[in-house]
């Protein structure tokens, strides 16, 4: 037990069909993102640091929904989100509505440590962003063709996204999550927890967000409790369907039963997975303050990569 | 055991030289909301329908801050925000950056029931508020003379407020703060108190809800979103519990303050004043904050570990109270 540990995930739910060249891609940037963690933590990073730096990865990297590459919305624009939470004294900072700042991820961290609030949105977080002279690029940056081509087949599925599962007519149809088919939109939300050598954990996440969401939208990405939370005992973050997330405050749930049903990080993951998201589908990743790494998700799939000081390492997608 | 019960507050910390009068029409706008869900709960309005209905009236009445009499962002204009939670389902609607939107939780109802989110923030809530054809009025309506005065303090004092405890320059912090006065959000209370509102209900049926509504923090950044529409934070209804928090944003986002109450309740089997005082001592740290909560079989309790809370509460079996100090 003990020593440090790191887990990532690019979003769970995912294309059944995803061409093999696809899952390629996916684990390859996986595995450099989980790498780039190790080494810091190796460098005796702290683990918010550590968080902070892969998660800035993910969003400069196109592959998954955040940073470049993020979902568009109904208007064909981005707009991102993210949290990031520092366990030792459960410090955080949340962002939402971001259309020019190049790592979202950055300016939540700044949010907790510059400014004197907890959670900063839309243009007024742009404005503090331009005070803080983070990097900012145009709109069109974070916007790519595939998104541009996935927004079109939304709209022509003429279906409106839900954060909520829109019940099926016909039972245990065709993967949907958020009342889309698993190959139209997959969340692919971004995520990083780690505990560094110290023991000390931090989560960090980063989203664009629902493909074709209405403008102004807010999901779970940002929402301490939610998508994101790390305290003295774990660091967690989460990825699916919103809503199942935010009504089951998924994040700090994990931490809960840590801590008032005594139970350990695994246990602790599979029951919030099984019990807290009736109808939702969603993943997590959590790391705890002893070392380890878990994770779980109650759909077909989750982007994921996780690794342990004592040489542990895996990268996969499926169940 | 059992019947409906309902508690409503004005805010976690109070001037404590809160002029007289202003403490009765305090305890005068507490009791009138208050009567407003007892007469509801007594013709069967289900829990989500009272808790709306309560803050509704809290939002207009321009006494504490929320809709009309919001606290002021560092621009001088109002941004409001909310939310709402249905305990049966746990189904919810949240709003942020409201400028035009005269009943925050009622367009919060409306995410929750009418849009296929759940938490539409600035020009994206105020357009399906347009599209849902709710009151709307001008920025100009929500602003008191009251606030106007408030803000040109708070930055005369020139003191930025933050969401969390800033440490009293000159003074050890543990246990002491012996000299400093009485300040929440950076800001002494005499400037500036929350005075965020919030409804909680468990109707004749067990079914519990909850709703907070808000202005926010005087001299706020603009884009600043605090506890009040975030769920687990500010705002958290369950099949156990309805429970609704004022106070430091910062204390309640971090400490997860209102799902923990209902966590504590399921997690470790206490009741709910057990749970509630629980997490006012040992989830709040250094933070300034309280709530007020309901259970399924008809209990209400509060707690709040600074200096005075408006609250009122009442339970079917013709309880009633309303209170500011300790």
């Amino acid at each position: 037990m003990g020593g440090w540990a790191i887990a990532v995930h690019g979003g769970a739910g995912v294309d059944p069909n995803l061409p093999p060249q696809r899952q390629e891609e996916a684990k390859k940037l996986l595995t450099r993102c989980l790498n780039l963690g190790i080494s810091a933590l190796r460098s005796n990073a702290s683990a918010i640091d550590v968080v902070e730096l892969v998660v800035r990865e993910l969003e400069t990297d196109p592959l998954f929904n955040s940073g470049r590459g993020s979902a568009l919305t109904e208007n064909g624009t981005v707009e991102m989100e993210a949290s990031i939470m520092d366990g030792p004294k459960r410090r955080c900072g949340a962002v939402s509505g971001l259309t020019t700042v190049k790592n979202p991820i950055s300016l939540a961290r700044l949010v907790m440590d510059k400014s004197p609030h907890s959670y900063l949105a839309f243009h007024g977080a742009e404005q503090f962003a331009r005070q803080q002279g983070v990097q900012l690029v145009d709109n069109q940056y974070f916007i790519t063709r595939e998104n541009v081509a996935m927004l079109k087949l939304a709209k022509e599925a003429n279906t409106i996204l839900f954060d909520y599962r829109i019940p099926n007519e016909s039972c245990g149809a065709g993967l949907q999550m958020n009342g889309l088919p698993l190959s139209v939109y997959a969340p692919e939300t971004v995520g990083c927890v780690a505990v560094d050598s110290e023991g000390l954990c931090a989560a960090a996440t980063s989203t664009g967000g629902l493909m074709n969401k209405r403008s102004g939208r807010i999901g779970d990405s940002p929402l301490i409790g939610a998508g994101t939370y790390a305290c003295e005992l774990c660091g967690v973050s989460c990825t699916g369907e919103g809503e199942a997330i935010i009504r089951g405050t998924v994040a700090r749930d994990v931490a809960a039963v840590m801590e008032y049903k005594g139970v350990g990080l695994q246990e602790a993951v599979d029951f919030v997975v099984k019990h807290r998201l009736d109808e939702g589908k969603a993943g997590l990743i959590a790391v705890s303050s002893s070392g380890e790494v878990a994770y779980a998700f109650n759909c077909n799939a989750m982007f994921r990569a996780s690794a342990t000081q004592d040489g542990f390492m895996e990268v996969a997608i499926w169940d």
